[in-house]
C-alpha cells in the first residue's frame, strides 16, 4: 500500500537524478516497537543513495528520530533489515555524525575541544591524537573557520548565541569526516533569521563534501530548500507515505524560496501534512 | 558617613548577624539571671575557651582528623557507589530503596554495635563519620550521572565510545558541580557522626569532652566545645564551598 501511495504522489521522477551515487542506506520491511505499546515505526521500504539530501518531516511522535537511530545503528530493528553500504547494521556506525535540536556541547570545554571530542572516541584518530594533535587542532580550526566561529575557538558554549552553537554542533559531527551525517531538527529552536543563515552553512558544507545526509525537521520549506529528497512520514505508527524529489538546481539561493515553484511545492507539502492530521491518509 | 555600597553589605552581613547573635545571647542570659552551670553567657564561654584551650584543642585536634578520615572513606565510597548506581536506570531502580532505608536509620543507633566490633575511641568515631557522609554523595553523583542527555550519549555511543569513555569524557565531568556541591553537606554531617559517636563510646575528642564537663556541670566549657565544633564545620564548610565554586566555575555561569 505504501509503494502504491509512493508511485502515485511522487512527482515524476523518471530520469536518474544527477546526484545520486551508489545505493547507501537501504530499510527492507523494516518496523521496531520498543516496547508492547506496538509499532513506533512500520513497514519501512527506502533506499538513501549515497551524496544524497534526504528530509524527513512528519507529525512529532511519528518516529522520526527513531528512523536516525535505526539508521546509525543505535537500535536494531524488530523486523526487516537496514544496510548501510552495503552492510547489514548490527550496532553503532561509527560513519555517522549525529547533531540534534538542542547542542549538546559540553560547558566544560571550549568550542574547540567540543568539536574535537569525537577524535577522542573515534578509531584510528582516538590512536594518532596525541602525537598528531597539532594537525588535528589544524583541521578542527579550519572547520570552525568555515562555518564562521574561527574567533570563537576558545570560548565556552554559554558565551555563543544558539546559532553559533549549533554550528559548533554540526562541526563536531563533521570532524571525523563521516559518510553519513545525521542531523535531527536542528534548527528547531533558533530564530527564523539564524535558521536560514544556518541553512547556507550547511548547504556549503555539503556541496563541499558530499557526505549523505538525513535531516529530521518540522520546517517544510527547510525541507523543500535544502533536501533532494523529501519522504512525509504518517503518525504513529510511522509509515512513508510519501517520497517527493526536489529537483531545484544547486547550489540554492535563499531567492528562491520565493518562487512560485518553491512556494506550490511547500503548498502541495503543507496539505499532505495536514490531510495526516485530520487522519486522513489517503 | 558614607551609606554602604550593596557590595560591602553582603560582605559584612554575615558577621553582623554573628555578632547580633551573640549580644542577645549573653543579653538574655543576664536579663534573666540565668546561672553560669545552666547556661553560660557568651563572656564565660569565651573564659572557658582561652582557659582550658589546651585541652579543648588537643579534643578538637582528635575530632578534627576523625572526621576527615571518616569523610575521606564516605567521599571514596560515595563516588563509587554514586557511580554504580547512576551508571544505569536499572542500577538506579535497585539500589535507591535500599539507600533511602540506610539514609533513614539514626546513625546513633549503628554506635553500640561498632562499640562490640572495634571497641570504644577512635574507630567508631570515623565508622559514624563515614556512615553519616556518604549518603548525599551518593545521591548527587549518581543524579548528576543519570541526568546525562540521550542525545549526548547517542552522539557518543554512535562513535563507537565504551561505557567507560561516556563515564570519562562527560559523565563524570558534568556531575562534578553535584559532587562538590555534596562535599559541603558532607564534611558538617561528618562532624555530627564524629561527635556523637564521641559523646557516648570515647574518651578523646569534642564529644567526650562536652560529656565529661557536662557531667560534671562544667557548663562554660561544654559550650566551648560546642562554639570549637561548629567553628570548624563552618570552615570547612567554606573550604569546600570555594573548591567548588573554582573548580566548576562553568557550571555556575550559565
Ligand atoms: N526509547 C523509547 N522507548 C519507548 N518508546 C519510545 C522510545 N523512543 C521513542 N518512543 C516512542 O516512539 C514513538 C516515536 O518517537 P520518536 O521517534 O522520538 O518521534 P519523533 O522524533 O518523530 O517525534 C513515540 O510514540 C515515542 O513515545
Ligand atoms: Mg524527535
Amino acid at each position: 500500500m505504501t509503494t502504491a501511495t509512493v508511485a502515485n504522489q511522487a512527482a515524476p521522477d523518471a530520469a536518474p537524478r544527477a546526484a545520486s551515487g551508489r545505493p547507501f542506506v537501504e530499510f527492507d520491511q523494516v518496523s521496531l516497537a520498543y516496547d508492547d505499546s506496538g509499532n513506533a515505526i512500520e513497514d519501512i521500504n527506502l533506499t538513501i543513495h549515497q551524496g544524497e539530501f534526504v528530509a524527513f518531516v512528519g507529525p512529532s511522535g511519528c518516529g522520526k528520530s527513531t528512523f536516525m537511530k535505526l539508521c546509525t545503528g543505535l537500535h536494531g530493528p524488530t523486523e526487516g533489515t537496514v544496510r548501510v553500504d552495503g552492510q547489514r547494521v548490527v550496532g553503532p556506525l561509527k560513519i555517522t555524525g549525529m547533531a540534534f535540536q538542542n547542542a549538546t556541547l559540553l560547558p566544560w570545554r571550549t568550542t574547540l575541544d567540543n568539536v574535537m571530542l569525537p577524535l577522542e572516541i573515534v578509531q584510528p584518530h582516538r590512536k594518532r591524537l596525541r602525537k598528531e594533535r597539532q594537525a588535528y587542532r589544524d583541521k578542527a580550526m579550519r572547520l570552525l573557520e568555515t562555518v564562521g566561529l574561527g574567533a570563537y575557538a576558545d570560548s565556552y558554549p554559554w558565551q555563543l548565541s544558539g546559532g553559533m552553537q549549533q554550528r559548533a554542533s554540526i562541526c563536531r559531527a563533521l570532524i571525523h569526516d563521516p559518510e553519513l551525517l545525521m542531523l535531527d531538527e536542528p534548527f528547531g529552536a533558533l530564530d527564523a533569521f539564524t535558521r536560514e543563515e544556518l541553512w547556507g552553512v550547511l548547504s556549503e558544507l555539503w556541496e563541499a563534501n558530499r557526505f549523505t545526509v538525513v535531516l529530521v525537521t518540522h520546517d517544510l520549506r527547510e525541507a523543500a530548500y535544502l533536501a533532494d529528497t523529501i519522504y512525509v512520514m504518517s503518525a504513529r505508527p510511522g509509515r512513508i507515505l510519501e517520497q517527493r524529489h526536489v529537483d531545484f538546481a544547486r547550489p540554492r539561493d535563499l531567492e528562491l524560496t520565493y518562487t512560485p515553484a518553491f512556494t506550490d511545492l511547500i503548498h502541495d507539502l503543507r496539505g499532505r501534512i495536514g490531510a495526516i492530521r485530520e487522519g486522513r491518509t489517503e | 558617613m558614607k551609606p554602604l555600597s550593596t557590595n560591602a553589605k553582603m560582605r559584612i552581613a554575615p558577621w553582623a548577624a554573628v555578632i547580633i547573635l551573640l549580644v542577645v545571647w549573653e543579653g538574655v542570659v543576664r536579663l534573666l539571671g540565668v546561672p553560669q552551670y545552666v547556661f553560660p553567657g557568651v563572656i564565660d564561654t569565651a573564659n572557658a575557651l582561652v582557659n582550658y584551650y589546651e585541652p579543648v584543642g588537643l579534643h578538637a585536634w582528635q575530632t578534627f582528623w576523625t572526621t576527615v578520615i571518616g569523610f575521606l572513606i564516605g567521599v571514596a565510597v560515595g563516588l563509587g557507589l554514586g557511580i554504580v548506581v547512576g551508571s544505569s536506570p536499572l542500577m538506579y531502580r535497585a539500589c535507591y530503596p535500599l539507600l533511602v532505608a540506610f539514609n533513614a536509620i539514626p546513625k546513633v543507633a549503628f554506635v553500640p554495635i561498632l562499640v562490640v566490633w572495634f571497641g570504644i575511641g577512635t574507630v567508631p568515631a570515623i565508622i559514624t563519620a563515614f556512615l553519616i557522609c556518604f549518603f548525599p554523595i551518593v545521591v548527587n553523583v549518581a543524579t548528576g550521572l543519570a541526568t546525562l542527555e540521550p542525545e549526548m550519549e547517542d552522539v557518543l555511543r554512535v562513535l563507537g565510545a565504551r561505557r567507560l569513555d561516556v563515564l570519562l569524557k562527560v559523565g563524570l565531568p558534568r556531575s562534578m558541580p553535584y559532587f562538590f556541591a555534596s562535599l559541603k553537606v558532607a564534611i558538617t554531617l561528618a562532624f555530627v557522626g564524629t561527635v556523637v559517636s564521641e559523646t557516648v563510646a570515647s574518651n578523646q575528642g569534642i564529644g567526650y569532652l562536652m560529656m565529661s564537663a557536662g557531667s560534671q556541670m562544667r557548663m562554660p566549657l561544654v559550650f566551648a566545645g560546642l562554639i570549637t565544633i561548629s567553628v570548624m564545620a563552618m570552615v570547612m564548610y567554606q573550604v569546600f564551598a570555594w573548591m567548588e565554586s573554582h573548580i566548576t566555575g562553568w557550571a555556575h555561569r550559565r
